[in-house]
């Protein structure tokens, strides 16, 4: 190896080049550390098990967050209800079943991309206007969970669209060459195979569904009572925090701690999420789990 | 090359038998001509049904530019047919337009005829899945999809109709052992197919093709992508398709083709464009060929 020893300078510069990467790399895990953290220290300590089991009282300055939890699910199982199926068929759509060159397929891929690109008040503002008024749905979890699904589609089709495309052609010659047909090809093997893509898709969704404040302000309000059904006005938990730590003096203890709940809860779905999809794949290829 | 006036018919003796196992040649189709039956190439102008596929003056383009020209000859029944040639040369594009994979390429068109026992396979009304299950193609890279070994048999299978739990099963078996991987995999067919080394890999896809009872098999380079053992292995895997299948072969090596082919044909580029430049039985091309081009390149002692 002695005789492949690059010059002095050359070393020099590789030093200072790694430490720079080293140094933007710690930066921004050190942020995102630092903004975690701050939320577990302020918030850890309101947590306990009557925090998740409880309703709020005193405007949620006291008792806990039941209702607000339940509402966030439903408003979060609302939206993937309908814009998994639907994403997943655009998406296989662009990829699969038109050609790259395709006048429609550019179309709507660069439509999606100016979508992905409005900002989500705007989103809550067509979804006020058409579910909550035009469609009569009012402020309720379904109205919510329909706006917040118009507006994940876009990112979500992009990203699934990626994944597809990320399968090797090889399996599309492949499945060709036997004479199977497009829609087995898809759903026997470029689905599986694109399946943890999909997934990073589909995580990138749910964070911005239980991220999203402003579209909930006008679709699913902010009641926070327990939703008896989609139909019910129900609060979500980052409108919760925002209500807390805007609206109601004293309320900041208890809106870091929802806080916390809401970075636990996404955490477990995506790891979740990731695990289950791992297991599944590994079950089709036939590798053992391990 | 519709005319070959050299074409040396006492080459017959020689290939006797070889063409007389198909069903179709021995047939009412080819009774009443039988001394262009038993020729080795089926002749530069073979009856319908002798030649299990017969290409006739098939152009390609890929967008405006145009990769064959007049591609003409046929390939004979239960044979090995080699096609050689240099690099770019459109040995593979031709290949690929015998199952009508060449559809799957942007702005690739093919005219002209190609029949495949006598049915042309170009039109637009074919039934590309029937066509492809009749005409399997194993490529340069072996691709097993990322599935177990006994579903990478079983999936096209079971799309085919077949859902029978113990004809999958037996078919599985036997396909994996004609491709003399069974002893290897038997204990393993659960686990997943890319865990196999590059040679079992290509032999399970030989396997897989197999599996779906194809007349005609196309192999595009199958053995480039392979160490020398591992190669050997497949090469006399293939060798020994013969009879059972129509074969069709591209490759790169001389001395391959020299070793498993029955015939031969040889690509070249001229004028900007790929044209097939000498065909025929396998030693006539090789000791005596007709083309100076040919006769440098099959005894340049490259490859």
């Amino acid at each position: 190896m002695d005789t492949l020893a690059l010059p002095a300078s050359s070393k020099r510069e590789e030093r200072i080049a790694r430490a720079m990467i080293w140094c933007v790399a710690l930066l921004v895990t050190g942020t995102f550390a630092w903004i975690v953290g701050d939320v577990f220290v302020h918030g850890i300590s309101g947590l306990s098990l009557s925090f998740i089991t409880e309703a709020p009282e005193r405007g949620g300055r006291a008792g806990g967050i039941l209702p607000i939890i339940v509402s966030t699910l439903s408003i979060l199982a609302v939206s993937l209800v309908v814009a998994i199926p639907l994403g997943l068929a655009t998406a296989v759509l662009l990829a699969e079943f038109t050609r790259r060159d395709n006048w429609f397929s550019t179309l709507v891929a660069r439509s999606l991309d100016v979508l992905a690109a409005v900002p989500s008040i705007v989103f809550g503002l067509f979804g006020n206007a058409f579910f909550c008024v035009w469609l009569g749905m009012g402020y309720s979890i379904l109205a919510g969970g329909l706006t917040l699904a118009c507006m994940v589609l876009p990112i979500l089709i992009r990203s699934l669209e990626a994944a597809l495309r990320a399968v090797p052609d090889e399996y599309r010659f492949a499945a060709a060459a036997l004479g199977m047909s497009k829609t087995r090809t898809v759903l026997s093997i470029l689905l599986p195979c694109a399946a943890p893509g999909l997934v990073v898709g589909l995580i990138l969704g749910i964070g911005r569904v239980l991220a999203e404040t402003a579209a909930l302000l006008f679709t699913s309000g902010y009641v926070d009572r327990m939703p008896e059904s989609v139909m019910d006005s129900g609060r979500s938990l980052s409108i919760h925090i925002f209500d807390l730590a805007m609206n109601v003096p004293g309320g900041e203890p208890n809106a870091y701690s929802s806080a916390v709940v809401l970075i636990l809860m996404l955490l477990i779905i995506n790891f979740t999420a990731v695990w289950g999809t791992d297991r599944w794949v590994r079950k089709i290829s036939g590798q053992s789990a391990t | 090359m519709k005319t070959d006036p050299d074409r040396d018919l006492a080459d017959c003796s020689s290939g006797e038998g070889a063409c007389a196992p198909a069903g179709d040649c021995s047939e009412s189709s080819c009774a009443p001509r039988p001394a262009q039956c038993t020729e080795p190439d089926c002749g530069d102008d073979p009856p319908a049904g002798c030649c299990a596929i017969e290409a006739q003056g098939v152009e390609v383009y890929y967008g405006k530019k145009k990769v064959l020209t007049d591609v003409s000859f046929g390939m004979a029944p239960g044979r090995i047919t080699a096609i050689i040639g240099p690099s770019g040369c459109g040995k593979s594009t031709f290949l690929s337009t015998l199952n009508r994979m060449s559809d799957l390429t942007i702005g690739c068109k093919v005219s002209g005829d190609i029949r495949l026992e006598g049915k042309s396979i170009l039109g637009s009304g074919i039934d590309l899945i029937e066509l492809r299950r009749r005409v399997g193609m194993i490529f340069q890279k072996p691709n097993p999809f990322p599935l177990s070994i006994r579903k990478n048999i079983q999936l096209p299978l079971k799309e085919m109709g077949i859902r029978n739990r113990d004809e999958l099963e037996a078919t599985t078996e036997k396909v994996i052992r004609d491709v003399g991987l069974w002893d290897e995999v038997s204990d393993r067919l659960n686990s997943s197919a890319l865990a196999l080394s590059g040679g079992q890999q290509q032999r399970l896809c030989i396997a897989r093709a197999m599996a779906l009872d194809p007349d005609v098999l196309l192999f595009d380079e199958p053995c480039s992508a392979l160490d020398p053992i591992s190669c050997s292995v497949v090469e006399e895997l293939i060798a020994s398709l013969r009879r059972q299948y129509t074969v069709v072969i591209v490759t790169h090596n001389m001395s391959q083709a020299r070793r498993i082919a029955d015939s031969v044909a040889v690509f070249w580029v001229q004028e900007g464009s790929g044209r097939i430049i000498e065909h025929g039985d396998l030693e006539r091309v090789f000791e005596d060929p007709k083309h100076a081009i040919v006769k440098d390149y099959v005894q340049g002692g490259c490859g």
